[in-house]
């Protein structure tokens, strides 16, 4: 079978991207059965995962279905109290000591209930356009985090409990979620094995659906709405699709996030997270999923590395945003770095860029 | 009594969020950008404002002067390093520019005046409590209600009357033929960041007297709400700015009061989604008709 260009440029593409995913895994892989692994690295790997999941399906919405979310954060801490009140109630109630098990349940869990949540959200915001999607998106996120700052589940001789606002539970019973204290008491059960299967499926999901039929009907939607409406395309149908998956992924990536630790504040989930997960995204290259597996992974470790400068690293972290933000989007810089690099370019790589 | 105390209350962070709200509104309109470091102009002119106070022994009206001074050089500075290299860019680089900005802000701020929480002093502005009829009403309230009635009738008679004003509605509507007319588009976005971030200077000092607690992100959630404002009366309209601005701060005062302390802000949010549901270009917002 012959391939055309474009269809051979996206395979090598996605051969690409996996190509790299899988080979970071075995090379961790094998650095931790060496013990040649450093101890911050270490505990970095299962968050690593958590935020490419984050950037990737962030990356779903923003780059590919063209709407600007600023609550993705709101999802992830969905999930992260899902995927910890579902692993406790596993544990204390139903009596599923194998954590793996446990693990998935939670995962999937939290991938569902994100999603609900989202497909709920979805419904009124996406009618919106532009910069009010994106504060209804920021006002989403911001309740999210409010309700579950008041939200206490607990649970006790085979019963789970649960109040809002007031703490009417009863004496002496584990408790799961416990207001403004977060989720507590959480055994962390996630696996960078567990992280790196994610990332996978999250892969496989995104770029399936960005070069199915219905990734083009969301990809027309973001480039034209009025012309791909006249063609026919459901554009609320594509852009739920779009916004309901990514929800999904964010749920899971939280369940693993929320069950790599002892505990979940709502604290951890702000706008700033938010805020975070777009810049990978925008640094990434909006629309490019391998960008934002990169840049991710980069970020995550990137304030890691600067902990030498303790006191200076959120600030050269933004100024290294500011400056990299200016010199890949202003025009005159970016004509002579053009110019600089033009004589070590091939003629023919100028076309083809693989989304 | 009560329902007036928590008005006056309502009223006054209102009037806050409003004068913040203009920044973001003004910006937006004519530079179509969201400013995301807004929020934290206001932590600088609250701490320039308090080292004038507190280490330099000014007056609190040279104090406050000193305060806008600094911001609006901040402003026109922040303006011409970080955004206007990125005037054609996409609008979401410009924003992520922006939140880089803001971070920096924040930790400047943070390696000068440290992460402990400083007490804004007392100023002629909250220094005392009037009695009016039975309501306790702290001259912090008035003070801040009546900054923000002046404001807005000195901004409107400003983008009405004057040359400049009238530049800056003339760049709003369409940056091209502005340009074409001869006005200079550089520098009318310039001076619209100078007035915001003067403004942003006295919502700074304005904050700091009600709720005298100072950190570098003390910007952070009044510059979201204010932002939250702006929507809420129709990004781009200064009417649209204080009229949004005021209403969130009452909503927020009574859902705080009569319906749960915890949930205020989930209210507030919850109000502005459904007011942009029904009217999805904000209250005083008009309408973008689409043109294929």
């Amino acid at each position: 079978m012959k391939l055309t260009k474009a269809k051979r440029n996206k395979l090598i593409y996605n051969i690409v991207t996996f190509a790299l995913v899988i080979g970071a895994f075995l090379i961790l892989q094998s650095m931790i059965a060496n013990k040649t692994i450093t101890r911050s690295l270490k505990g970095q790997l299962v968050p690593i995962c958590c935020w490419i999941v984050m950037a990737v399906s962030l990356n779903l919405v923003i780059g590919i279905s063209g709407e600007l979310s600023l609550g993705h954060a709101g999802f992830m801490s969905v999930g992260a109290y899902t995927g910890a009140v579902v692993s406790g109630l596993l544990m204390h109630v139903y009596d599923i000591q194998d954590p793996t098990l446990r693990l998935v349940i939670a995962i999937v869990a939290g991938g569902l209930l994100a999603g609900i949540v989202g497909a709920l959200i979805g419904i009124p915001v996406l009618r919106l356009r532009g910069d009010y999607l994106a504060i209804v998106t920021l006002a989403f996120g911001e309740i999210i985090r409010n309700l579950v700052n008041v939200l206490y589940i607990g649970t006790g001789d085979g019963r789970l409990y649960g109040s809002f606002l007031n703490k009417k539970l009863p004496e002496g019973i584990t408790m799961l979620v416990d207001g403004a204290k977060g989720a507590v008491k959480i055994k962390p059960i996630s696996t960078f094995t567990a992280g790196f299967i994610l990332v996978l499926i999250t892969l496989v999901v995104v770029l399936n659906l960005v070069n199915s039929r219905a990734g083009r009907a969301i990809k027309a939607c973001r480039d034209n709405r009025i012309a791909a409406e006249s063609m026919g395309v459901n554009v609320t149908k594509y852009k739920m699709m779009a916004f309901v998956t990514a929800a999904v992924l964010a749920g899971m990536a939280g369940a693993l996030y929320g069950l790599n630790s002892s505990t979940v504040v709502p604290t951890q989930f702000t706008f700033n997270q938010s805020i975070n997960v777009l810049v990978f995204v925008v640094l990434g290259g909006l629309g490019n999923v391998l960008g934002s597996v990169i840049s991710a992974t980069l970020l995550t470790i990137l304030p890691e590395m600067l902990r030498a400068f303790a006191d200076y690293r959120m600030l050269v972290y933004a100024v290294v945003l500011i400056l990299v933000m200016i010199f890949t989007n202003n025009p005159t810089i970016r004509s002579f770095l053009n110019r600089l690099i033009a004589p070590f370019k091939r003629k023919e790589t100028t076309g083809g860029d693989a989304q | 009594m009560i329902f007036l105390d928590n008005l006056m209350n309502g009223l006054s962070l209102g009037s806050i969020y409003a004068i913040i709200a203009l920044g973001y509104t003004m910006v937006y309109g004519i530079a179509k950008m969201l400013n995301f470091a807004h929020g934290d102009v206001i932590m600088v002119g609250a701490y320039i404002a308090f080292c004038g106070l507190q280490y330099w022994g000014l007056p609190p009206i040279v104090a406050i002067l000193a305060a806008m001074v600094v911001c609006t050089v901040l402003g026109i500075t922040i303006e011409g390093l970080a955004y206007r290299p990125l005037r054609q860019a996409a609008s979401l680089a410009v924003l992520i520019t922006a939140i880089g900005m803001s971070y920096l802000l924040q930790n400047v701020a943070l390696m000068i005046w440290g992460a402990n929480p400083k007490s804004f002093p007392r100023t002629f502005i909250n220094s005392s409590i009037l009695h009016i009829g039975g309501l306790n009403v702290s001259s912090a309230t008035i003070y801040t209600i009546l900054a923000n009635v002046v404001i807005m009738i000195a901004l409107t008679l400003f983008t009405a009357k004057t040359k400049m004003g009238k530049a800056m509605r003339c760049v709003s509507e369409d940056r091209g033929a502005a340009e074409l007319m001869g006005i200079n588009v550089n520098r009318t976005i310039s001076v619209t960041f100078a007035i915001g971030s003067a403004l942003a200077a006295i919502a700074g000092v304005l904050l700091c007297s009600s709720y005298p607690i100072l950190q570098p992100t003390t910007g952070s959630m009044p510059g979201i709400k204010a932002f939250t404002a702006a929507v809420f009366g129709g990004i781009g309209s200064i009417p649209g700015a204080m009229l949004g601005g005021v209403l969130l701060g009452v909503i927020e005062i009574f859902g705080k009061a009569y319906i749960s302390t915890e949930l205020g802000d989930a209210i507030v949010f919850a109000v502005l989604i459904v007011v942009l549901l029904v009217k999805p270009s904000g209250l005083l917002g008009k309408p973008v008709r689409e043109k294929v």
